[in-house]
């Protein structure tokens, strides 16, 4: 018998979540939680898995395939399982002009990993403009944003990660 | 942080950074939520031609009137009207919203409920863009907050009528900023545009009229009531009010975000102690991009030209998202717009042919001049796939369903047309001529 998806507590929050998110639209737009609907998966669950996906569209009653179309879209969702720390390096414009390509390039050496690669710990990613600009250069792990770094702000952050 | 603009007071930015400032009680010290006690006293009509007779220009990109979108609403529509508030602040260069969501929240909320009011909106839902998990925690604080004192629910300020607000989260695609985009999002989709007409305020979300304003625009509504149109008028220029914000990234001693004057030039933005504090030592500036990446780039003969939407229309370029990037003379051109164009190729949403095939096509023959490969003809052939894309001038005519294209574009043709000296240098030698510090004089990070 395959594992269920969610502890008892996991099940708990999710079925409160959704509750929440479809009483934020029409009765008949019920299809319009589903950006919400992913991220609440993927909060408890830290990646999306298709049965997981299977799930909200049963909930927002739409196709599994319609899930996975809005899934696949944006880059904010893991359809497969990442590192236990997700990595968005910024290298736009303004955060290059501030260094941030030699950052990414300090981290792929620290880390032992190439932009787009991921082991059990660390997802490593080059990302687009996170809004930083005026405190380049930046990145996010796991949401959670750092600015004006440094090599040491950055090695302080990373020794924090266990 | 932003600072007092030359002539003027902050408005938008001027608790910023104050203890507490994001939260209910210190906006009312303030006077917070004033400007909407005065508006629900008006009727919804005469509050549109208030903000009408403001000039309040839409903040997002476009410079839209904001008073005249509103007045696209049809009053007798037998459908619910939606207000959706823009937070998917992700053109490259621009960080405003960011700081109005972070410090003071309920600027914009006072804005929305004045809107709401205005147009008859019952729902309304701020959209911001996904990685802004901080923004996000203190605006729904916020939110919450606004519920708690009455301000939403189901009588707004104990007006009869109902307002409700939600905050939705994007996931990562700058097309969501794009309005109809926005709206697709919203509605559980991925993010593809919609051809206008029909525009949102007839046919929106849900197929309801809805209004798409950006933050810092919503932010500005409350003042327009407090201060009066006419004052908030005066502010500005004949045909666009108030202040506002920019952002200063790249080469500048001291980036940040500034409020200022309609009438402040792009070089007291840079060099004012005010503001950007000039250059780094020894250097000078090569090139500016006023009004987010889109936006077609200066050269350093251009800057004596006021940071508001007529000024820089006149320049062949856009004051936009008020996003200001400054790269000195020891930046390369040609790395700078690859990484430009990298971004575009990035975010198209794959929809329409000519930006889906064209922005990773541009990036391609960038790369290749970049790295030192480029023939002669790569130059005239980037020319023809921008284009392609769109054609230069005029700006926001381009051949695809969003101005994404026009976006992928604009910043190709003008780089072209301004540095392209430096793109045949990078043929002619067979390199890039900045060697391995193409990025000026803050690149060396350490």
């Amino acid at each position: 018998m395959a594992e269920p998806l969610f502890t008892p507590e996991e099940q708990k929050k999710f079925d409160a979540g959704i509750a929440e998110i479809i009483s934020h639209y029409p009765s008949d737009r019920k299809s319009a939680g589903m950006l919400p609907a992913l991220r609440l998966l993927q909060e408890i669950k830290g990646w999306l898995p298709p049965e997981g996906l299977r799930l909200v569209a049963k909930h927002l009653e739409v196709t599994p395939e319609r899930a996975y179309e809005v899934a696949s879209f944006y880059v904010m969702y893991h359809l497969k399982k990442p590192g236990k720390y997700v990595i968005d390096v910024c290298t736009n414009l303004s955060c290059s002009l501030w260094g941030a390509e030699k950052m990414l390039a300090y981290l792929e050496e620290k880390l032992g990993l190439k932009a787009g690669e991921a082991n059990e710990k660390f997802t490593l990613r080059e990302t687009e403009c996170l809004a930083s600009c005026g405190t380049a250069p930046c990145l996010q792990i796991n949401e959670d944003h750092h600015e004006s770094l440094t090599r040491a702000k950055l090695d302080a952050i990373l020794a924090k990660l266990s | 942080m932003a600072s007092t603009a030359k002539g003027i007071d902050p408005i938008i930015s001027a608790a910023w950074g104050k203890p507490q400032s994001w939260t209910l009680d210190s906006y009312k010290k303030r006077g917070g939520y004033e400007g909407l006690k005065k508006a629900l006293e008006m009727q919804p009509a005469a509050i549109i031609d208030e903000v009408k007779k403001s000039n309040l220009r839409g903040r997002g990109g476009a410079g839209f009137p904001t008073g005249l979108k509103w007045s696209f609403v049809p009053k007798d529509s037998p459908k619910p009207k939606y207000l959706a508030v823009n937070g998917d602040e992700s053109e490259p260069g621009t960080f405003k919203d960011r700081y109005i969501l972070e410090d003071d929240p309920h600027m914009m909320l006072e804005g929305i409920a004045i809107a709401s009011y205005a147009l008859g909106v019952h729902t309304c839902y701020v959209y911001l863009r996904g990685e802004f998990k901080f923004p996000a925690e203190r605006c729904q604080a916020a939110i919450d907050e606004a519920y708690k004192a009455g301000i939403f629910g189901k009588k707004l300020m104990g007006k009869d009528f109902e307002l409700n607000c939600y905050l939705v989260r994007g996931a990562g695609a700058y097309i969501c900023g794009e309005e109809t985009a926005l709206l697709e999002s919203l509605e559980g989709k991925k993010g593809w545009p919609r051809l206008k007409p029909p525009f949102p305020a007839v046919v929106g979300l849900f197929g309801s009229p809805t209004v798409v304003n950006n933050v810092e625009t919503l932010a500005s509504v409350p003042h327009v009531f407090t201060g009066g149109s006419d004052w908030y008028a005066k502010l500005g220029t004949d045909k666009s009010g108030g202040t506002r914000l920019v952002c200063l990234s790249g080469s500048v001693n001291r980036p940040g975000v500034y409020e200022v004057s309609m009438f402040t030039t792009l070089a007291e933005l840079i060099y004012d102690d005010k503001y950007g504090r000039g250059m780094p030592a020894g250097r000078k500036v090569k090139a500016v991009i006023p009004g987010g990446s889109s936006a077609p780039v200066l050269g350093a003969d251009e800057l004596d030209v006021a940071m508001e939407f007529e000024a820089l229309k006149v320049k062949q370029t856009m004051a936009g998202s008020g996003g200001v990037i400054v790269m000195d003379d020891s930046t390369c051109m040609v790395r700078s717009l690859w990484r430009v164009a990298r971004f575009y190729a990035e975010e198209s949403c794959g929809q329409c042919t000519p930006c889906r095939e064209g922005t990773p096509w541009q990036t391609r023959l960038l790369r290749k001049i970049e790295e030192g490969r480029g023939e002669p003809g790569d130059i005239d052939m980037l020319s023809n796939v921008a284009s392609s894309i769109a054609p230069y001038p005029p700006i926001g005519l381009g051949n695809t369903i969003c101005a994404l294209g026009d976006a992928a574009a604009l910043p190709t043709h003008s780089f072209l047309m301004r540095f392209k000296d430096e793109f045949e240098a990078h043929i002619r030698e067979k390199r890039c001529p900045f060697g391995d510090k193409p990025w000026g004089s803050f690149g060396d990070w350490s």
